[in-house]
């Protein structure tokens, strides 16, 4: 332990404790404006500087491990006016455009000049040239309003390996975009959000497809419905006043239905068909079948994505099965359409997903039009229908629950738990277990799958098989188990694994790219536990007992995997291998 | 004729050949194989002279060598012919009056591209008493006795930068680094260029020294990308140095080994700071780093690495051979032997120079430099670079010292001096550096990569006439900011230039904002007028 | 989208020497500058490819670094240095007195190919200012008499050549 004082208050931290961190122990909040819980610091802003006494300079509090003995000023009038002045000159190179921007009250820059109330603008205004970048149409680029913070660049680099994003030029005229002058389209970019997840500012955001909603609610020719994914309904109340992780299902069905949504379902139940279908394909596998182990998951878009692009050679391993969402909508424009008389060209279906890949997704290939209509007409993220809410004057909190549509929405704890990190991998784990062993687990929670450690590794026996299974999140921890896979491979080795999930965010769906912001593992870990308390609260906890699944086989579909199964809710890769020469990672420098 | 003359040296760095020593030495040693002399022509580094090149040092039999200025090839052949033009004679005791030479002792003396030349100057004589008499705790022990600090600039103690490399524990001897810092990058300092063209070896055996003495054996040289020839030269003496074992493995047979490579900057003032250096060497964009960690724990691929500048490197075979305590008699109380320092700008005698700490700024100007061209009046003094600041008259009598400088509100840099006259405008002056640092900002940290830009903005509305009365306290309230949340020493340091001029000028800031006019006439609303009158 | 173009042997062997030690990309991109006169886009895919890195990092270090140049510079590249000593002898007079005569602005190249102009960090020449450096030779002590000279000895040198003869400009 070291022993410290911080503003004459005696402290006592951990050998390794940044002045930023051992500062709110006690119990003051050093400003800052680049520093972010989950990543390394930058040193970017300059505004945590402090005074440590014996030295004439001033140390960044963010990236300055405290050492025995230190004493330290984080506040006086010096160092106040200085972070006013660098604040100032931040603000100088930023556009007044608060009352127009996506991140109005929602902005890291905007709070700390509102605290430390910023009433003028000393300088020149100094505004970068470079033009906006919606050419992916799911991430927006405002370079105009870009802090140079490095955040999104950390994420997509160290964390994602992507490598999409990168500091280009320097000096005042460095900017974050794609390498060669490429737009983000062009670029090795998979839509998985981070960046925009960790902008401070709003430089970095979702492709805003509120508008597409409004317009298909006010025209009557459309029967709108809508689907909410597992994940969304733990992090919404947080743009609310609720805790993370505090269940909003029963508002949000009530919301859907007041803002004029004919029907609402719940992506749950299609993670309960996804499953099904996952689990048969895998046991298909394993007992010798067509296709090769490990299996892996191909729930996320930002995944799916990443492997057409950088690792094509897997497309043998990837389970066939379309994401929940995709597979929910299929089934409303043909099964639900049936079963209601309304022709599947009039309905229109939008998706609420903690996810900006799902923008591409809904029309990356022709099995997205299933149904013979594009299935998922338009996908938003948790952060454009809080943009909604707020404009219909609903109080979103103080909402009662309410219903859904049960035919496509009731849902069981395998099917809910599908939005954390190891989720499909332990809903899959009890539908394996049924399919192999034809009896339920006794023990549902596969501890081992759980939580937020970057790869995780279980072994299971079921039946007579031990199986070896893999979870990762975070695309640079799912890189990590496709080379360890790869190299096997290429050794004439066994596979080391039989199953695999993959999620690109870190946390899983509950931290996508399109969630409410301010995500730290704390949040994480809230949103997590309200996943799993929902999963202990459903009356069936395995997908395949969900009665409205096996009434949909029953009426509808027939086999799992079989014909009409393939038809509607399969789909196939193709390799995209002109994206590799950009973003080779095996480098020595 | 011909008949005394037995050798000539022409120097040949870059300054020189700019000035035509290259054509010089291919048409002399085209008449000396014609005539079949027995001359030995001889190419040599930067004599310090340098406003006279080219030039040429003429031996006749034991007679003490004579030295020519701005000889062409006709003045050469004159020469030749003993028909000595008398007034193209440079008395080399005037010249180098005033200094004394421990770094530049062989430059513009020997063969820089000649192993040999240097070894008969005591070369690699230093490193032969570091393995096999002092071992490592003494060298850093003569290091310390001898007070010697860092001549890129901050001044830190060299003998604490080791001691703290060779303190860590390393378990297989690959895991630390020498650098020498060759990425002088001051507009209007060439020293480091002049030593490296001139002197090779004295750097080389400089980091053998570092290595053996912090326990590194593998070194790299970081060079500028703008200097071509000190490339050439220093690629050269590694190569002579591994033919004769000096480098490589087991060094005077000892269990010392080394290697020693080059790696090029790419044009990036930034990477004259340490930790942005480490970043380019890896690599990398040029970006620094937070310190602490200092790179002499965690440096080089996050390994212990001792980072020297060139001229530092090159005090140390001389502290080595006499001992600390005799290079410590040179020199202040704080600030011990000498410093080389590239004296520019509006002297007489513009040159590269070595002078003992504690000379006074006036004897380098005034003695050393001739004092000011075309009898026109002294201005002040830059020293430092863009991060240094401007000395007014009324300090010309200042010891140079690292604190005396600094106290002055500039620094000693790493050895810059330009001279101003009464043409040039403190105002203009500050923003020619302040506009260098936009250039140069990394643009990592917000304070420097937007407070240059600002402070360039305010100096451009001064200089078009454009000023306001605020401005002065808006400069000062940018820079003090600036000095304080700047990441690293260019933006620590970038507002010294204007916070200095404001300091000793600030009757010339108001001029230009109430009476918008510029003394010196440089500044161009003023110049505008004058055409519209 | 992508550009991939063989690397020339010459190239190639270079990068072959230096791509196995660590932190060698700047030295690789000299290299391509110094073969090719900038550095070609097409070439960034072919490195990244050959050193297995990303495309985003090479533009990260090529877009620092003020040497590499991204656009092909004129046969004769002119570059006026800017260091102090030279600025206070009248540098600035010394571009203009280039721009006048070549019709061309900092950072351009004249049409014909001939000469790019650009204004450079002190090239270490001081006590000889003010100085240019066209290609490798430095020429000091200059004037605008000087500067029309010596760009008058280039423009001879290539009087007689019609430019289907001329090398190709790298």
């Amino acid at each position: 332990m070291i022993n410290a004082i911080i503003n004459g208050i005696q402290i006592q931290v951990e050998q390794g404790t940044t002045i930023l961190d051992a500062a709110k122990k006690a119990n003051i909040k050093i400003p800052t404006l680049c520093k972010h819980p989950d990543l390394d610091p930058t040193a970017a802003c300059g505004i945590c500087i402090v005074k440590i006494k014996g030295s004439d300079k001033m140390a960044r509090s963010c990236c300055t491990e405290i050492e025995e003995g230190m004493d330290i000023t984080t506040h006086d009038a010096e160092i106040t006016a200085i972070r006013r002045t660098v604040l100032e000159l931040i603000l100088s190179n930023h556009p007044n455009a608060c009352l127009t921007c996506i991140r109005n009250q929602n902005c890291e820059l905007q709070s700390i000049a509102a605290e430390f109330g910023i009433a003028e603008e000393p300088f020149e205004k100094i505004l970068s040239e470079e033009k906006i970048d919606e050419s992916i149409k799911t991430i927006v680029l405002e370079p105009e309003k870009c802090i140079k913070c490095g955040r999104c660049v950390q994420a997509c680099q160290d964390m994602q390996n992507v490598w999409a994003l990168s500091f280009v030029n320097r000096g005042i005229k460095t900017k974050i975009a794609p390498a060669a002058e490429f737009k983000l389209a062009e670029s090795p970019c998979v839509s998985c959000g981070q960046c925009s997840a960790y902008c401070p500012v709003g430089s970095i955001y979702e492709y805003d497809e509120t508008s597409t909603v409004w317009n298909a609610l006010n025209d009557p020719s459309k029967y709108c419905v809508a689907q909410i994914a597992p994940a969304v309904r733990v992090a919404i109340g947080e743009s609310f006043g609720m805790e993370s992780g505090e269940l909003a299902t029963g508002k949000l069905y009530s919301l859907l239905k007041r803002m004029g949504f004919k029907a609402v379902f719940d992506t749950n139940f299609g993670a309960d068909v996804t499953i099904v279908e996952e689990a048969t394909e895998f046991v298909k596998r394993l007992r010798g079948g067509e296709g090769i182990l490990p299996l892996i998951s191909s729930c996320c878009p930002g995944w799916v994505d990443f492997m057409e692009k950088f690792h094509s050679d897997m497309i043998p391993n990837f389970s066939t099965c379309k994401s929940p969402h995709e597979i929910l909508a299929t089934l409303a424009k043909t099964y639900y359409a049936q079963k209601t008389n309304i022709p599947a060209s009039d309905i229109f279906m939008a998706s609420i997903m903690p996810c900006i890949a799902k923008k591409f997704e809904v029309h990356r290939s022709k099995e997205m039009y299933a149904s013979g209509n594009q299935d998922v007409d338009v996908s938003i993220t948790t952060r454009e229908l809080v943009k909604m809410i707020k404009q219909t004057g609903i109080d979103f909190a103080a909402l009662t629950d309410s219903e859904p549509d049960h035919i496509l929405a009731d849902y069981s704890g395998g099917g809910t738990i599908f939005g954390v990190t190891g989720g499909v991998m332990e809903a899959g784990l009890r539908t394996i277990n049924y399919l192999i062993t034809g009896k339920n687990l006794e023990k549902f929670d596969l501890k081992d799958v759980r939580g937020l450690k970057g790869v995780k590794e279980a072994d299971i026996r079921i039946g007579e098989h031990d199986l070896k299974v893999a979870v990762a999140h975070g695309l640079g921890n799912v890189e990590y188990l496709m080379n360890k896979i790869r190299a096997a491979r290429e050794t004439g080795q066994n596979p080391p694994y039989h199953f695999i999930e993959a999620m690109a965010c870190p946390g899983g769906c509950i931290g996508g790219g399109g969630q409410p912001r301010n995500v730290n593992d704390a949040v994480r870990n809230l949103r997590i536990n309200g996943l799993y308390a929902d999963d202990k609260n459903c009356k069936h906890r395995n997908c395949h007992d969900n009665p409205q699944i096996k009434q949909l086989y029953k009426e509808f579909l027939g086999e799992p995997g079989g014909t009409k199964s393939q038809e509607l809710l399969h789909l196939y890769y193709r390799k995209r291998e002109e994206y590799k020469s950009y973003r080779e990672t095996d480098f020595l420098f | 004729m011909f008949e005394n003359i037995t050798c000539i040296k022409i120097g040949m760095s870059s300054c020189g050949v700019a000035a035509g020593a290259e054509e010089l030495y291919q048409q002399l040693s085209a008449v000396i194989k014609e005539k079949k002399l027995p001359v030995e022509l001889k190419k040599v580094g930067c004599l310090g002279i340098c406003y006279a090149e080219p030039l040429i040092e003429v031996k006749t039999g034991d007679n003490p060598a004579v030295i020519y200025r701005n000889v062409n090839i006709e003045t050469a052949l004159e020469i030749l012919e003993n028909k000595i033009p008398s007034e193209l004679v440079i008395d080399e005791d005037l010249e180098i009056k005033n200094q004394k030479r421990i770094v530049l002792k062989n430059c513009g003396k020997i063969d820089p591209e000649k192993i040999e030349d240097y070894i008969q100057n005591k070369g690699y004589q230093a490193i032969k008493k570091a393995i096999l008499e002092l071992k490592e705790e003494k060298i850093i022990e003569e290091i310390k006795k001898s007070g010697l600090r860092g001549r890129g600039g901050a001044g830190y103690p060299t003998w604490l930068k080791w001691k703290a490399t060779k303190e860590v524990i390393s378990l297989n001897n690959d895991g630390k680094f020498v650098i020498c810092n060759g990425d002088e990058g001051d507009p209007g300092a060439y020293m480091d260029r002049s030593i490296l063209e001139g002197d090779p070896h004295s750097v080389i055996e400089g980091m053998m020294i570092a290595g053996f003495a912090t326990g590194a054996a593998k070194g790299f040289f970081y060079i500028r990308a703008e200097y071509p020839l000190a490339v050439d030269r220093v690629q050269k003496a590694i190569d002579q140095c591994y033919d004769r074992n000096l480098l490589g493995e087991k060094i005077h047979g000892s269990d010392f080994n080394f290697d020693l490579e080059i790696r090029l900057g790419a044009g990036a003032f930034v990477c004259g700071e340490e930790t942005a250096l480490i970043s380019s060497i890896e690599g990398k964009r040029g970006y620094p780093r937070p310190r602490p960690p200092f790179p002499s724990i965690k440096g080089l691929w996050d390994k212990p690495t001792v980072i020297n500048n060139v001229e530092t490197l090159a005090n140390t075979p001389y502290i080595i051979l006499n001992g600390g305590d005799e290079y410590a008699k040179t020199g202040t109380d704080k600030s011990k032997g000498t410093k080389v320092f590239a004296l520019t700008g509006k002297v007489k005698k513009p040159g590269l120079i070595e002078v003992p700490m504690g000379t006074t700024l006036r004897t380098v100007i005034e003695e050393i430099g001739g004092g000011i061209q075309g009898n026109k009046k002294f201005k002040a003094v830059q020293t430092g670079g863009p991060s240094g600041g401007i000395i007014p008259e009324k300090y010309l009598d200042t010891p140079i010292s690292y604190e005396s400088l600094q106290e002055l509100g500039s620094i000693m840099g790493s050895g810059g001096m330009i001279v101003m006259d009464e043409d040039d405008c403190a105002v203009d002056i500050a923003k020619f550096f302040t506009k260098f640092c936009v250039d140069e900002s990394c643009g990592k940290c917000a304070p420097c990569r937007i407070g240059t830009i600002q402070t360039l903005k305010i100096l451009e509305k001064l200089t078009n006439g454009e000023g306001a009365p605020e401005d002065i306290d808006k400069l000062k309230t940018i820079c003090h900011s600036m000095e304080k949340a700047s990441l690293c020493g260019l933006g620590q340091t970038a507002p010294k230039p204007v916070l200095s001029s404001i300091r000793y000028f600030e009757d010339e800031y108001l001029e230009h904002i109430k009476e918008k006019t510029c003394r010196a006439g440089k500044c161009s609303f003023l110049k505008q007028e004058s055409v519209e009158k | 989208m992508t550009f991939y173009t063989p690397i020339p042997d010459e190239l190639k062997e270079y990068i072959d020497k230096w791509k196995l030690k660590k932190g060698s990309l700047i030295m690789i991109l000299r290299s391509v500058q110094d073969y090719y006169g900038y550095v070609p886009k097409k070439i960034c895919f072919s490195l990244a490819k050959e050193l297995k890195a990303p495309l985003a990092r090479i533009y990260e270090v090529l877009t620092f670094y003020n040497y590499f140049k991204t656009e092909s510079p004129g046969k004769y590249k002119i570059a006026v240095c800017m260091g102090t000593a030279c600025y206070l002898k009248g540098a600035a007079a010394i571009i203009k007195a280039i721009e006048d005569k070549l019709d061309i602005k900092e950072s351009q190249a004249t049409k014909d190919g001939l000469f790019s102009l650009e204004n450079v960090r002190c090239i270490g020449c001081c006590g000889i200012a003010p100085n240019m450096r066209i290609n490798e030779k430095i020429y000091g002590k200059l004037n605008k008499e000087r500067v029309s000279e010596i760009l008058d000895e280039y423009i001879n040198l290539n009087a007689g050549v019609s430019s289907s003869q001329e090398p190709p400009i790298l």
